[in-house]
């Protein structure tokens, strides 16, 4: 029986290699979908046919997509990320600090978000169906419904507008002291721990509940075990694979909330990068940051399933 | 199942209060965003009053916006390019994805692997950073918005018809109708369509809701509808210097996407168990 898990666990693997294989090939794709040509774009002005096509040799623009293609994943995978179009850096020179920066965030967020959502996911389904269940869960619907940026504004409204706790949306880049730092971080946390937390609590309520449905757990109430003692050593137990795979999952809304956010806060991050890199049109470091991106999304929900594969016997056949 | 004789109470479709409330707000939206431009005070690009970040008056009912043109006017309009695009959006991303879902389920074979395969690739790159990868390469214009949008819900979409299509392919009539020597479009279209328009009627609402978030957010980021027209999106990010005073110009197109997201997530909810469930 155990024989199968690395098999199961290198399985999944195999298939997150070849997700990712054809993520870049679609990244990449869209890339060269660019009307007009790259080379034209960048020399502007000084777009002569010489010059052109000059700069297109450099580039290797006048090589067949694939080859393209397949020099790119070279290089992505040596580490070479490319040179931005926009100011000649390297682009690893420019992600390597905001990349930090975005992890920082995303780290502060899921330390506050598990603890907070696996409580209130799991009282939730301790006390179904009663007030504090009710409210919670249209909190939840309430928060899956808007998006991220409404959050944000509210956020504004609320910690800024109305409080006057802390300044609002304008957040310099100097870092002075830890107070500093702290109020740099306030607002952006609070915002992505609604969105991540609202998704945890809701999948953790319902792993719950289908362990606290099934018949044993009810022979542990029907023995006579107390409601806390029947959920927390009868129930739990068999709750914590699909919960942490639930927690995997949702942190991987991380990626998209932390987009939002970043742009609204003006957070130094990579994807405030990516954003701007947009308004530039900065090809190489779009695709950098992309394939961060993606890379992160597919460790997270490949984790979620190995943790399911690993936890869950049945899943294993 | 135990036999018993359907009653007329169990014939109906019931929808409880919240649905019936729910199902008027969608009902509203839907048509201001038909004939919103017929009921505007003044032309949305206006600049109608001297004062910016306008309070609500009986003259301007939603204040007037950083410009000083009429919120309301604008809200109408927005309605138009939200509702549309995102309509247009899941339209073509389910239709697409219900054919294709479909088609994999009957004819199975190398066709499903490979569709299956892409597709759940496609899945796993996030929804937003899809849609700002694509807007880089291409450039944002309502067309563009419309297909991007649909190629990022089209794999859900055909995820979730091919598990359906899938269970009902098993099921007697299908293996009758293909002893009869029936060809894929008639298995599709007859026997294995009309087994499964109700959950995936249920779908498109939550792909709309979807829809709608991913595009005001690329709205807001600046990446969506670009001015001067502007969705409910657009609105939030164009008055966002507002929010300090919290002027009516960013808070009510917010409050207008939360009623529409809110209304059509609280109306598939409630929807009939009937038309939701899945036929399993």
């Amino acid at each position: 029986m155990n024989s199968q898990i690395p098999r199961l666990v290198l399985g999944r693997l195999g298939v997150a290699a070849i997700t990712l294989l054809i993520v870049s090939a679609v990244v990449f794709g869209a890339t060269q979908m660019l009307p007009g040509d790259v080379a034209e774009i960048l020399l502007g002005q000084a777009a002569t046919p010489e010059a052109v096509a000059g700069l297109r040799q450099a580039m290797h623009l006048d090589q067949p997509a694939l080859v393209q293609y397949a020099s790119w994943l070279w290089g992505l995978a040596q580490g070479d990320l490319g040179t931005s179009y926009a100011n000649s850096m390297p682009v690893a020179d420019l992600i390597g600090g905001r990349l930090l920066n975005t992890l920082r965030l995303g780290a502060v967020t899921a330390a506050l978000a598990v603890p907070l959502a696996l409580t209130l996911g799991i009282t939730s389904a301790m006390y179904r169906g009663t007030l504090y269940d009710r409210i919670v869960s249209t909190c939840i619907i309430g928060v899956i419904s808007v998006p991220e940026f409404m959050i944000a504004t509210l956020a504004v409204l609320i910690f800024a507008v109305w409080l006057k706790w802390l300044p609002a949306l304008s957040f310099g880049n100097d870092v002075q002291s830890i107070g500093e730092m702290l109020r740099i971080f306030a607002m952006p946390v609070i915002t992505l721990l609604c969105v991540i937390c609202a998704q945890m609590i809701r999948m953790t309520r319902a792993a719950m509940i289908s362990v606290l449905d099934s018949p044993y757990v009810e022979m542990a109430l029907l023995k006579g075990a107390s409601r806390p003692r029947m959920v927390l050593r009868h129930a739990l137990p068999n709750a914590v694979g699909p919960i942490v795979n639930a927690v995997a999952l949702s942190l991987s809304y991380l990626v998209g909330g932390v987009i939002i956010v970043e742009t609204v806060f003006n957070y130094p991050g990579i994807a405030r990068l990516m954003v701007d890199s947009v308004a530039t049109r900065d090809l190489p470091l779009i695709q950098s940051c992309a394939m961060i991106f993606c890379i992160g999304y597919l460790v997270l929900i490949t984790l979620a399933d190995v943790i399911a594969i690993l936890s869950n016997p049945r899943l294993r056949k | 199942m135990a036999v018993s004789f359907p009653t007329p109470r169990r014939l109906g479709y019931h929808i409880s209060w919240t649905g019936i409330l729910a199902a008027t707000i969608v009902l509203f939206w839907a048509v201001i965003a038909i004939i919103g431009p017929w009921l505007m005070p003044h032309p949305p690009g206006d600049i109608i009053d001297f004062e910016y970040f306008g309070p609500m008056t009986g003259e301007l009912w939603f204040g007037s916006d950083y410009l000083g043109r009429d919120m309301f006017s604008r809200i109408l309009m927005g309605a138009r390019y939200t509702v549309g695009i995102s309509l247009a959006a899941v339209v073509l991303a389910c239709a697409s994805g219900v054919v294709l879902g479909m088609t994999a389920a009957v004819t199975g074979g190398w066709f499903d692997t490979i569709l299956s395969r892409v597709l759940d690739a496609l899945n796993s790159i996030p929804s937003k950073l899809f849609g700002l990868v694509m807007v880089a390469a291409v450039g944002s214009s309502i067309p563009v918005l419309i297909a991007v949008l649909a190629v990022i819900y089209l794999p859900g979409a055909y995820r979730f018809a091919r598990s359906l299509a899938v269970n009902i392919n098993t099921m007697d009539f299908v293996t009758v109708a293909r002893a009869r020597g029936e060809r894929t479009p008639y298995l599709i279209l007859k026997e294995i369509l009309p087994n499964m328009t109700g959950p995936v009627l249920a779908d498109v609402g939550l792909r709309f809701v979807f829809i709608v978030l991913l595009l005001s957010g690329l709205s807001f980021l600046g990446l969506g509808v670009q001015p001067p027209n502007a969705d409910w999106g657009s609105l939030v990010r164009e008055n966002i210097g507002g929010l300090p005073f919290a002027a009516p110009a960013v808070t009510i197109p917010s409050l207008a996407i939360a009623s529409l997201t809110i209304s059509v997530n609280l109306l598939i909810d409630n929807l009939p168990v009937k038309i939701r469930d899945r036929s399993e």
